[in-house]
């Protein structure tokens, strides 16, 4: 039972990541049909640029929450600049090119990211400083830690936050209706450039701030971290319905739960033929087995053919 | 009457051609080896990749399934060559027995994972395969446990290569009078192979089989409503990718004489992937030109950057390898940006495109 519940409190907590990354990837998804593959790389700087500006902040004096809270925002707004970078770069100017052509620059823009990290940052791993004090609560022979705490409740305010963004302002109606249809939303009056740069760029910020739970949850830092985070992420999206709001976030705290659990009972379930190192193989099983039965995704609109 | 002779020329056109060809092909490792061993094993790794790309075109540029996971079959096909062809599991079977049993396991592969998956759109069928990608690389990472199947994250060494009888792929030997080393042999092989794959693309693009797998990728509905079978003439062209894939994977395996998890991830995919789409997707010669410069670039770079660095600012700078990659993927980026079609597709691709319409 106390497993259980532990994997259960980790696995919402790994889920919140995921789903604030996985947002980004479906973001950009909806509204252009393109699958943004260095969103895990811009996830992966904002998770750096977090470190530095902390550690540098480290030792000024200031309390612990205001640096805590300058790097975050200087990590968000580094990354909202090269999300929109990257889409004025690498991807509008191919907007109307094959649809394979974005994918190949999306991973030229990866590898770029990447070792443009690397050469900043070094090739090893980087330790966060620890510097929040950590309080660890018990229930039920499980326990969780404020960092905990604190990761999921500001995933659900940015959540929330990006609902409302979507639902209840004017660039948000301007990017639903692009996703609609962007010939017609353009006809309308939508700036369809504005439009496709604002998701990158909300899609970047909620990556930035993934990255920076990340950084503080497991508390190091790689510069091939952002890979497998968004592998994950995208699969949670693509678990979720790509392209759905609601189904990113429900496919990325369901997969961390699934990976948690997965986890934790592997050994149990197979013998102990099979250790917890296979972990990362439940995302990807479990992708496959949703999508046979439903190949839209859980929430996905079931689209039919286009004629 | 004056068509005929027309042929007659282009006849003879295509037979010097073809001529030129062969003595280039056969001259490329002797003068690769000017330039020292590595780049001969170079020239053999682009044809190497030759041969995946074209496999995968069939998937990718013929069909138009976006296939992530290519390299999964490639593992296939390494692996079981390198466990029965090595002192792991003590067995040593020849060549001619593996390489088509890995070609055949690879092959189940592709239709275990494409019978449920392929009516997937597009980018769901693209994360599919690349979760299958991963979870192969995540098995062969970890199979070492509680039975050694795979040997971990070591990896398989002192893999056999590949033996005619007495004449050994890993030794020098002199035919016809020419010292002949490993690579070079290894070279030859991968040429004839090449070509086989290269004569099977050709037969394959304007087949019955070829044609529908073009009207599957322009339109799935009108391809289903001509009569097109379309579940089984994708699961074909996947299963005829993987197989090409594990061919590969046995000769890579034996040239190397080492497999290790290390040589399938997901980049590797992407880098073959990439290959493909730079060239031109769906076009032979594209395809080719795509592999070879993906795979010469990088190691010019290797052999480049540094010297340039040291040249320009007096010591190098930038650590060389991640200089190398970063210019390897700035290269792709700007390529797309002008070429957006690859750097040669094929002329009606072209003629698509400028048209403006899809």
């Amino acid at each position: 039972m106390d497993t259980l519940l532990q994997q259960l409190i980790n696995g919402i907590t790994l889920g919140a990541v995921y789903a604030l990354v996985a947002l980004g990837y479906t973001m950009v998804y909806g509204i252009i049909g393109l699958i943004n593959f260095a969103h895990g790389e811009v996830v992966m700087i904002g998770t750096m640029v977090a470190f530095t500006v902390i550690v540098s902040l480290a030792g000024s004096g200031m309390p612990l929450l205001i640096v805590l809270g300058i790097g975050l925002v200087v990590s968000v707004i580094v990354c909202m600049v090269l999300g929109w970078a990257l889409e004025r770069v690498a991807y509008r100017p191919l907007r109307h090119a094959p649809r394979l052509t974005p994918l190949i620059t999306a991973i030229g823009m990866s590898i770029v990211l990447q070792n443009v990290a690397m050469i900043i940052w070094g090739r090893n791993y980087i330790t966060f400083p620890p510097m929040i004090e950590k309080i660890i609560y018990d229930i039920g022979g499980a326990s969780f830690t404020n960092v905990q705490v604190a990761i999921v409740s500001l995933a659900a305010v940015m959540m929330v936050g990006l609902i409302y963004l979507v639902h209840r302002t004017k660039i948000g109606m301007a990017m639903r209706a692009t996703a609609q249809n962007p010939h017609v939303a353009s006809l309308m009056g939508v700036d369809i450039n504005r439009v496709i740069a604002m998701a990158f760029v909300i899609g970047s910020a909620l990556g930035a701030v993934a990255g920076c739970m990340v950084g503080s949850y497991y508390e190091i830092a790689h510069y091939q971290m952002g890979f497998m985070l968004g592998l994950k992420a995208f699969t949670a999206a693509v678990l979720g319905g790509i392209g759905n709001l609601a189904g990113a976030m429900a496919g990325g705290i369901l997969l961390g739960v699934i990976e948690a659990l997965g986890a934790g009972y592997i050994g149990d379930l197979t013998g102990d033929f099979l250790g917890s190192h296979y972990q990362d193989i439940f995302a990807f099983i479990v992708l496959i087995v949703v999508l046979m039965f439903r190949p839209s995704g859980l929430f996905g609109e079931r689209t039919g053919d286009r004629a | 009457m004056n068509r005929r002779v027309g042929k007659t020329v282009s006849w003879q056109r295509h037979w010097l051609g073809m001529l030129l060809v062969a003595v280039v092909l056969v001259a490329v490792p002797f003068v690769a080896a000017l330039g020292g061993q590595a780049w001969v094993r170079i020239a053999n790794f682009a044809i190497l990749y030759i041969f995946l790309a074209l496999g995968l075109n069939i998937v990718v540029g013929y069909a138009g399934l976006l296939d992530l996971g290519y390299v999964a079959f490639y593992a296939v096909g390494a692996y079981t060559y390198a466990l029965l062809a090595s002192p792991h599991f003590g067995i040593h079977l020849p060549f001619w027995v593996i390489l088509p049993f890995g070609a055949a396991l690879a092959c189940f592969f592709g239709v275990i994972l494409g019978a449920p998956t392929l009516k997937l759109r597009g980018d769901y069928l693209a994360i599919v395969t690349l979760g299958f990608g991963e979870i192969i690389r995540i098995f062969m990472n970890n199979l070492n446990a509680p039975i050694n199947i795979t040997n971990g994250a070591q990896g398989i060494t002192l893999i056999d290569p590949i033996r005619i009888g007495d004449f050994s792929f890993a030794q020098t030997s002199t035919v016809f009078g020419v010292s002949i080393n490993g690579p070079h042999k290894y070279y030859f092989l991968l040429v004839t192979l090449a070509i086989l794959v290269i004569f099977i693309n050709i037969r394959l693009q304007d087949s019955r089989i070829g044609r529908a797998w073009q009207a599957i990728r322009e339109d799935e509905v009108a391809a289903k409503a001509c009569g097109i079978n379309t579940r089984n003439i994708k699961l074909l062209a996947f299963a005829m990718g993987a197989s090409f894939g594990g061919i590969a994977g046995g000769v890579f395996s034996a040239m190397q004489g080492f497999v290790s998890p290390e040589s399938f991830s997901l980049m590797e995919s992407i880098t073959i992937l990439a290959m493909v789409v730079l060239g031109g997707m769906g076009h032979i010669p594209g395809v080719i030109l795509g592999a070879i410069l993906l795979t010469a670039l990088p190691e010019a770079l290797r052999y480049g950057i540094d010297p340039l660095q040291r040249m320009v600012f007096g010591h190098p700078v930038v650590d060389p390898e991640s200089m190398r990659m970063l210019v390897f993927g700035l290269a792709l980026v700007l390529v797309m940006r002008f070429r957006p079609a690859g750097l040669w597709p094929s002329s009606q691709r072209r003629r698509e495109l400028s048209e403006g319409t899809h």
